[in-house]
Formats: structure tokens, sequence, C-alpha cells
């Protein structure tokens, strides 16, 4: 046998930049849970993990006549370069969407950004040194962690219970964050039907917050995404119209229309807003402008009030469904919050069992959910799963949660032969503790 | 030239847990076969992948999936039923190199001791007193795989017996079947063998250092992770012995067009590892590395294993 005799020998890491990146790139790498997602895609899986809005009852018809209008009437404004706070008519359109909730702004005070997540960018750019202390509830929402790594932000997380977070805890973070000379930049929170945990702030915990945020001189970062999706109960004020000087709000169209626009905003004290401002035209010149003609286009034309008020029906039928397939196949031991609004459940699994790596069998099993491990910094969560009820139909939904109880019960079985513990809780609604204390380190 | 063959399906996503991985295979193999001007078209398993056969003319299919149906032969053995030609082993040698339960004891090469045991063995006659058995007759440090995945997806170093357990579990995710092997130490090596028509073939053995020590699915999917050096740094004598291997064991199996065989090298030459029927074609997998050693053009050689996909279903050569 010969071997072929190549002329070099060629030594490759396959990426010749590899020692050129930043710093804050480190860690961003391939992972195989991320990769089980692809599978999550196929419509044989009922994907309980994504967080996509259902837009499929939008008027999409009369929405895309409208659009058609919008390029042949104004078109050679609205393909244009455009301002980087944004256009003025969108401003002013985001402070009546914002005027739904309660929050009295002015439309000088709004920056348009690229979905949300971009204002949170802005604002984590705008404030963040490599080192600082960005607060955050325990769990929190993962796109919002991994914008502050880049940031190479520490990220310190306060508990939270069933109430939102734990003033008293938030005090204590605040103080050894400080005692060890850290400077702690922001407070980021999620009020309304949190993201992961559908958690929603009570109103009295919203009044602590704001009273232990101007004790302890913190600022806070309110993200409100689906703070009109209200399905249970009366709607609760936004932290930002308890305070307009303490409060950066962030809003968003994505949930209440349709995300592909990527129209979001910040709501910002002046002084703020400025620099928010000069930090969009840094980073995008300007915010879509099309999309902002788009969206002003439909909240000028449609009933989106009503749409809104569609939105909640269909989800209070999905939350519905989720909450009676959990109750109907969940083996004992689990426990799930009851969310009042938005798309999200968080689930509690016995002690000893491991969301992530039981997600191969989950999808083996045709269902996926997002493992609690994400939504922490520090690895804690492995007990937890985020479900999402926004995007599958109710029947599909049930028919997760029947998939997901079985694969549970066949994972405690697994843990009871090779004599893991998996320790039983109280079968409450409701799940969220204390949790250790942060590590300031 | 390539309107001979007719079109090509590129078979790549499937449900498996490498889905991701093979969706990246497969847009590299087709771009690669688009640039040789074939007629492509790319597809996943779906229900409507038979219509798609039906209607397509000439077709020769490319399956480039990884894992479950993909690599275990099922897939094949419709191909076959539906007499519509393709590249790589056939269904039965697919089964037997995909699963480690049964490929490692069938080859006669150089392989590490392993026990293959499902998880229903540990339910029925008690875990602690199997695990306790099993390191005793095996030793430590020991290597968990799920008997049929890929990509390392599931596999677990185990140092320690308390370790054991939950090594088993994170296999029993991926399967039924777990295999335990004695972990073997040594310079990691991927031998490709190919076959164009001209008998079977060792490329160059690619090299894998892994940056944090271990070829998992991190190391092994993010550019810059792993170090690869091809041909391998190694002696002329394990050279030859592991293209010895990779070519003994593609013939044992009785495997046709394409293999890779991963080896580990100790002190007393090359341990066989495992087989793969179809492998990784993506920018960090082996097999183009391999390709580029020998001083093959990876679109040049995916072109000629379809055109000897493509003679086996009865068409000419001349494509």
């Amino acid at each position: 046998m010969s071997l072929p005799q190549p002329v070099t020998r060629r030594d490759t890491v396959l990426d010749p930049w590899i020692d050129t990146y930043a710093e804050r790139t480190h860690g961003l790498t391939v992972s195989a849970v991320r990769a089980l997602f692809s599978v999550a895609n196929r419509p044989e899986v009922v994907s309980l993990a994504g967080g996509m809005p259902n837009i499929a009852d939008l008027p999409r018809e009369a929405i895309g006549e409208a659009i058609a209008a919008l390029i042949r009437d104004r078109g050679a404004q609205a393909m244009q370069y455009g301002s980087g706070q944004g256009e003025p008519f969108m401003r002013e359109h985001i402070t009546e969407v914002m005027a739904e909730e309660a929050i009295a702004a002015h439309p000088d005070d709004v920056v348009v950004s690229c979905g949300s997540q971009q204002a949170l960018d802005l604002v984590t750019r705008t404030f963040c040194d490599p080192g600082d202390v960005i607060l955050a509830e325990a769990p929190s929402y993962v796109g919002a962690l991994g914008t502050f790594r880049a940031y190479q932000v520490q990220i310190v997380q306060v508990a939270m219970d069933e109430r939102g977070i734990v003033p008293q805890a938030l005090r204590e973070a605040v103080a050894a964050c400080r005692a060890v000379g850290k400077r702690v930049k922001f407070l980021y929170t999620i009020p309304n039907f949190q993201n992961p945990t559908g958690v929603t702030q009570s109103l009295e915990r919203r009044r602590e917050l704001i009273a232990v945020a101007h004790e302890l001189d913190l600022l806070i970062v309110e993200d409100n995404p689906y703070g009109l999706l209200t399905i249970e109960g009366e709607p609760l004020p936004a932290l930002r119209s308890m305070d307009d000087e303490r409060v950066i709000y962030l809003g968003s169209f994505s949930k209440t229309f349709a995300p592909g626009f990527r129209v979001g905003w910040a709501l910002a004290p002046h002084a703020v807003r400025e620099k928010l401002t000069l930090a969009q035209e840094s980073a995008t010149l300007a915010p879509p402008v099309f999309s902002q003609f788009a969206i002003s286009t439909y909240l000028h034309q449609f009933d989106w009030r009503a749409q809104i008020v569609a939105y909640r029906d269909m989800y209070r039928g999905r939350r519905d469904a989720m909450l009676r397939g959990l109750t109907e196949n969940m083996p004992p031991g689990c426990t799930w919050t009851h969310p009042t609004g938005g798309f999200f459940v968080w689930l509690t699994m016995p002690e000893g069992l491991d969301s992530q790596s039981m997600l191969p069998r989950a999808v083996s099993a045709r269902v996926a959910y997002v493992p609690g491990t994400a939504f922490y910094a520090d690895g804690l969560g492995s007990r937890n799963m985020r479900l999402s009820f926004c995007f599958p139909s109710e029947e599909r939904i049930v028919e997760g949660t029947r998939r997901l109880g079985e694969v549970i019960h066949d994972e405690l079985d697994m843990l009871r032969t090779f004599g893991i513990d998996a320790g039983t809780v109280e079968a409450v609604h409701r799940d969220l503790t204390t949790g250790p204390a942060p590590d300031i380190t | 030239m390539s309107s001979e063959i007719g079109t090509i399906v590129v078979l790549a996503g499937g449900l498996s847990h490498e889905r991701d991985v093979s969706l990246r295979s497969g847009r590299r193999v087709a771009q690669a076969l688009r640039d040789r001007g074939h007629d492509v078209v790319e597809s996943d398993v779906t229900a409507g992948l038979a219509d798609l056969l039906a209607t397509t003319p000439d077709p020769v299919v490319f399956p480039v999936l990884h894992g479950g149906d993909g690599e275990d032969g099922a897939l094949r053995t419709v191909l076959d039923l539906l007499g519509v030609p393709y590249v790589g082993s056939s269904g039965p040698a697919s089964q037997r190199a995909f699963d480690k339960s049964i490929c490692t004891p069938l080859v006669t090469v150089r392989k590490p001791e392993q026990v293959a045991l499902p998880n229903s063995v540990f339910r029925e006659l008690g875990a602690p007193a199997l695990v306790q058995s099993v390191v005793r007759q095996l030793g430590l440090p020991l290597m968990v795989k799920p008997s049929r995945s890929g990509s390392a997806l599931g596999c677990t170093r185990v140092d320690r017996v308390e370790a054991l357990p939950a090594a088993l579990v994170a296999a029993f995710a991926y399967g039924e079947l777990a295999v335990i092997e004695r972990f073997v130490a040594g310079t990691e090596v991927a031998v490709t063998v190919i076959d164009i028509g001209e008998g079977p073939r060792a490329l160059p053995a690619v090299e894998i250092r892994p940056r944090a020590g271990v070829y998992d699915y991190t190391a092994r999917y993010t550019a810059g992770e792993t170090r690869f050096i091809a041909p391998a740094n190694i002696t002329d004598e394990n050279a030859e012995a592991c293209a010895a291997m990779g070519l003994a064991v593609h013939a044992e199996l009785g495997l046709r067009d394409l293999s890779r065989t991963d080896i580990i090298i100790d002190a007393d030459g090359p341990v066989f590892i495992e087989t793969n029927v179809a492998p990784g074609m993506t920018e960090t997998s082996l097999v183009p590395l391999a390709v580029e050693a020998a001083e093959l053009d990876f679109g040049e050689l995916c072109a000629a294993l379809v055109r000897q996909a493509h003679v086996r279903g009865g068409g000419t050569s001349q494509g």
C-alpha cells in the first residue's frame, strides 16, 4: 500500500484570526444545546422553546396593500436615511402606545431602536465599562445576559419570588458589590410576565423597588415587551409611570404587532436620551426607516388596540392549554408558575433532574424547551425549564406537555435506577426560591 | 458532463440530534457540486422525499445525514427499495458501522475493551452492583458513549466510579444502549478512506489537538477551538498503521465510497475508536482536511463519488 505523499504539512485551527478577536468574544462557541434547537424547528417536534409571537391572525393582505401604497406614495422618504433618534411621527406614535400603560412621555425623550434588544445594547454600551456590575433578576432574559456579557459586565442576579425581585435581596446585592468597590450601573428588570418565569411584580413590590432605587441611588432599566398582553387580572402600572427620572423604559412592537419590522425604543431621561441618540448614530446611523414608516402606517390605518385584544384572547387560550396540560401530565414533584400574561411558564423539576442533560431525550420524544441554565449567569437553573405557550396551537401545547411529562417520568425512573437522588417537593404552583447569595468576587 | 448524471439530491437535516451539523455538511457538499456545474437539489428528510425522488429526473442521492435514520442504514435501505442510487455504504453495512456495540466487536483491529449495556438491564439487575462490576472488569478511566450517536454527543470520560452513573444517564439521554470502554490516552487522528472506482485508498491521517483537551461538540464545530495537523505529525510507522487500520475497517464492515475511522495512537500504536459512514463535511470537519492534505479537490471528490453511485445504479461513467 502506498500513501499519497503531500508536499506540505498543514497545521491549522481553521481560523486565521483566532488571536485577533476581542476578549469579549471569548465564549462565543458552538454548543450542543443550541444545535439541538435545530431539530425543534421540524414540524414533528412540539417546540415549547422559542418565544416567537403568533402573528398568523394579522390581516396580512390589508397590511400588504397599505405597505404597497406606502412605497408608491411615500417611498422616496421611507426608503431614505432617517434620523438617528428615530422619525418624529414614529416617536409620536410610541408615546400613544405607552399611554396605554399610563406612561406620560414626550416624543423628544424617545429613541427608536432596532427592536428593544438594540435599545438594551445602547443602554449597556452607554453606561458600562468592563467589570461594572449589572443587577438582574434570577433568572433573567437570556438575550439580556448575552448583551451584558458582550460588554464584559459582571452580572449579579438577585433573588425573586412570586411577586418579583426581592427588595431585601436587592439591597444586600448592591451593598455586597459596593463593599468590594464594584460599580453597580443599573438594575435590569422585566416587571410584567417576566422572561423566563412569567412572574409579574406586584404593585406593592413595584413601589418598594422604586423606593429601594432611591435609597441606593440606583438606575432601573425596565424592559416591558409584554406589558400590553395581560390575559388575567388588571394591568399594573409601569415602573416608568412611577418615576420618570430613575427609570429607563424599553418597549417594542415585536409582541403587540410583529417582530420582523425590528422596531423598539428606549424612553429615557433627557440627558440619557442624548447619549443614546449619539450611540445609535454611531451604531446604525439611523434605526430602520422603512420599518418605522410601515409601523406608523399600521398604527394609523388599523385598529391596533383591537388587534391587541385579539392577541390577548388567543394567548389566554394557549396559556390555559399549557396550564391544563401541565396539571394533567406532570409527575408529582414538578411545580410551575401561573403567568397572567406574556408568553412563558417556568417549570421546576424535582431535585436531581437536569433539564439540560435531559434535552436530547426530550428532542427524541419530539418536544423541546429551553433549559433553565440559559437564564442564569452562574450555572444555576438546572432543575428549571422555560416553556413557551405563544407559538404552538392549543392542541399542540397539550400534546407537548404530554410528551414532556413522559420524558420527565422516564428521567426520574432513570435517576432512581442509578440511585441519583430525586427528592420530592410540594406540588404548588410556585417555584422561585431565594437561592444562594450572589457571587460578587 | 453533468447532464449525464441527472440531478444530485443532497439529503441533509433529518430528525437526529446532529441535524444542525448535517445541514452544514449538506450545504458544503451541495455548493461543491454546484461549483462543478452539477444540477443539485438540497432536501431534508420529510414525508415528501419519495415524491421528490420519483419526480426528479435520473436522481442520484448524496446522503449527508448524521446520526439516527441517516447513518444507521434505514434510509439507504429505503433508497435501495426505491431503486435510487446513492453515494456511500449500503444499508446493512451502515447499520454495522453506526452502532458502536455492533461495530467494535466486529472489527478485528486493535480496539479498546468494551461492554454495551441497555438502560433496562440496570433497572432489572440493579445499577450499583452492575456499575461496580463494570469498573472491576474494565478499570478506570473509562469512556461512556451512546451506542448510536455521533459528534461526541452524550460522551463522558469517567475517572471515578462515583461518576459512572451520571455518565450513563447522559449517554442514555441519546438512546437506550450505552457502550463503556476503557479510556485510551494518546494522539487522536482520523483516517479518511475513499474509493472512487480504483479500490479503497486511505488519505493522510489528520491529527486532532483540541485546545481545551477534549474533542467535544464545541471543539468540533467552533473554528479556532481545535488545532488540526494534516498529515498528522506521527511516525511513518504509525502513519502506515493508521492507514492500514482505516482500510481494514472499511473492508471488514463492507463499507464503500467513503468512510472515516477515528483512531487514538497510544504507546503501542493505533487503537480503533469508531468509524463513520456519513462523516462530517463542514468547514471544521476532518474529511475536507484529509482531502486537501492528499492534494485532491473536495468538489471533484464529491463529483467522483456521485459518478460512482450513478454507475452502480446502471448509469454510464460519462458523467
